[in-house]
């Protein structure tokens, strides 16, 4: 079995850092415009991300999230900045705060792409907390609170492909997923990772639909190597701010190699098991979407064209259709692990 | 009176067009334009099919004879809508890649079926100045049947691109269900029907 190692990004696809400054310049004038003199609250943070002393990426000031409860504040006060150099960042223009949190799959909150913008605002997401079940050695119910005191926050600037053939560029906060999973202690069961999303009908009219075909909870999973991953991530927050519910609050996860359908949201369970866990997309249709859900150009799905993909925002003058790489560009980093697989037929 | 109101259905039935237009010289699309663009000329386009077939009913039920005067100019917005549709598909979803745009065509079984209702809608469009009208003849009016043929796979096409929330396709499938099985009902029926 033969895996292509994907060849580095060439360099006229990442963007000039010209452009992309020109980018903040352009969304610092948004906020001016939309704030007036409040927008020069957001000066500091913007001449910090250049200095590369602090965060690459904020929210506009007028569209930062105020914390969900005091203990999150505290925790976004150190916030390690993503580095310079691939995987755990990306010079391509990145998608704007502003379209990032307005388009969005979480049929929860509906089906429409706004929906879970527009219908999210009576979801709570503090208190929360997090089940752990399944083959470790401290199983449990959590706080967030506590699950969060152990780690560090830091930010990543990761690639996110949908499967329905579109991409955003999302600098995201959390922290890596195998640093979560070790306070639990799996035990050599552990093989694979389950996680569910909330179900709370009262909240999320998506669930209340009676034309919706999911049947809730919204399951995902992955294999014990692909958890561990240092590319794997637990986001939190996204632009420097808290996560907004319809990105997934307070916690999902970010898988950037795999299919965006895979990074579920908005996690209220996390069981090890030692075998491969169902997952709602698989159940559903099980032709159209595998286990794995590597992004890969060359393995056909039966709606959408997988060797391409436009990276958003799109307008329709400046149309941005670009070739998909495969693992969605993070090849070097997880292809060893499908080594003796066939990905044509483990999709 | 009577003489305005075709002019008004025109304006009418451009409305939505106009609205598109204005939302994309604005960049006020969303972030997904080519996606946004697909979905509304989609389903204006099956929209105003569903309005044609309705129009015969409706003269049965009202006695008027307005509805089935709109007709013709309402089948061609629905083929004006599907136009704008597949063009719009294939520049900004295939970045007018031909390659792409043939294999999708041939490949993915909802494209194929929405293509097919294309096809269908241009020949009615095509056969349906009053001179084709009166070279066809009783052919004319065989042909035109398959615009219902045409309403099935559009919905077909919309219910095979929907990835979970039904309820709309089912509801214009209901639609189309309805005016097929009252057309069927009333041949059946009133063989006296001198109109048709």
């Amino acid at each position: 079995m033969l895996i292509k190692k994907p060849s580095d990004i060439k360099p006229s696809e990442i963007t000039p850092e010209s452009v992309y400054k020109n980018r903040r310049e352009f969304m610092l004038d948004g906020s001016k415009l939309l704030l007036g003199a409040a927008a020069t609250s957001a000066l500091p943070s913007v001449a910090n991300a250049q200095n590369g002393d602090s965060l690459k990426a904020r929210a506009p000031a007028a569209m930062r999230r105020s914390p969900p409860a005091a203990w999150w504040a505290n925790k976004f006060q150190d916030i390690k900045p993503a580095p310079d150099r691939e995987p755990f960042f990306t010079g391509e223009s990145l998608t704007p705060y502003e379209d990032v949190t307005i388009y969005n799959n979480f049929y929860e909150f509906g089906m429409d792409k706004s929906d879970p913008a527009t219908r999210s605002g009576e979801f709570k997401t503090d208190p929360w907390s997090v089940e752990i079940t399944g083959e470790v050695s401290k199983p449990g119910t959590y706080h967030l609170e506590d699950i969060l005191k152990p780690v560090d926050l830091e930010e990543r600037i990761y690639r996110l492909r949908c499967v329905e053939a579109w991409s955003m560029v999302i600098p995201w906060i959390g922290f890596p997923l195998a640093d979560l999973i070790r306070q639990f202690e799996p035990t050599s069961k552990a093989k694979f990772v389950e996680f569910e999303t909330i179900i709370d009908a009262d909240t999320m009219p998506g669930i209340r639909s009676r034309f919706a075909i999911v049947s809730w909870p919204y399951r995902e999973g992955l294999r014990m190597d692909e958890a561990m991953n240092p590319l794997t991530f637990m986001a939190v927050g996204l632009y420097g701010s808290y996560l907004p519910s319809q990105n997934g609050a307070p916690m999902r996860l970010v898988v950037p190699w795999k299919y965006g359908f895979k990074s579920i949201k908005s996690i209220v369970k996390i069981n090890f098991r030692e075998t491969q866990p169902n997952t709602t997309w698989n159940d559903l249709q099980a032709n159209e979407y595998g286990f794995y859900a590597n992004v890969n150009p060359v393995v056909h799905h039966p709606r959408w064209r997988q060797d391409m993909e436009r990276r958003l925002p799109q307008t329709l003058f400046s149309r941005r259709v670009i070739e998909t790489k495969l693992f969605n560009g993070y090849g070097e980093h997880v292809a060893h692990m499908y080594d003796d697989m066939d990905l044509a037929q483990y999709y | 009176m009577r003489k305005f109101l075709k002019p008004a259905v025109f304006l009418l039935a451009l409305v939505p067009f106009a609205l598109l237009l204005i939302r994309a010289l604005q960049n006020n699309l969303g972030p997904d334009p080519a996606q946004e663009l697909s979905i509304e000329t989609g389903e204006w386009s099956l929209r105003f099919l569903l309005i044609t077939l309705a129009l015969t009913p409706l003269r049965d039920f009202t006695g008027r004879s307005e509805f089935v005067r709109q007709r013709r100019m309402l089948g061609l917005f629905a083929l004006f809508y599907a136009t704008v549709h597949l063009l719009g598909w294939m520049t900004f979803i295939l970045g007018f890649r031909w390659f792409a745009i043939v294999e999708e065509l041939v490949e993915r079984p909802y494209i194929t079926v929405g293509f097919t209702s294309y096809l269908i809608l241009f020949a009615l469009g095509a056969t349906s100045p009053k001179v084709m009208v009166r070279k066809l003849g009783k052919k004319w009016k065989r042909l035109h049947r398959l615009v219902y043929l045409a309403s099935i796979l559009g919905v077909v096409h919309l219910l095979w691109i929907l990835r979970t929330d039904i309820g709309e396709a089912v509801l214009y499938g209901s639609i189309v269900f309805v005016l097929l099985g009252y057309r069927i009902a009333r041949k059946l029926n009133t063989k006296k029907s001198v109109f048709s």
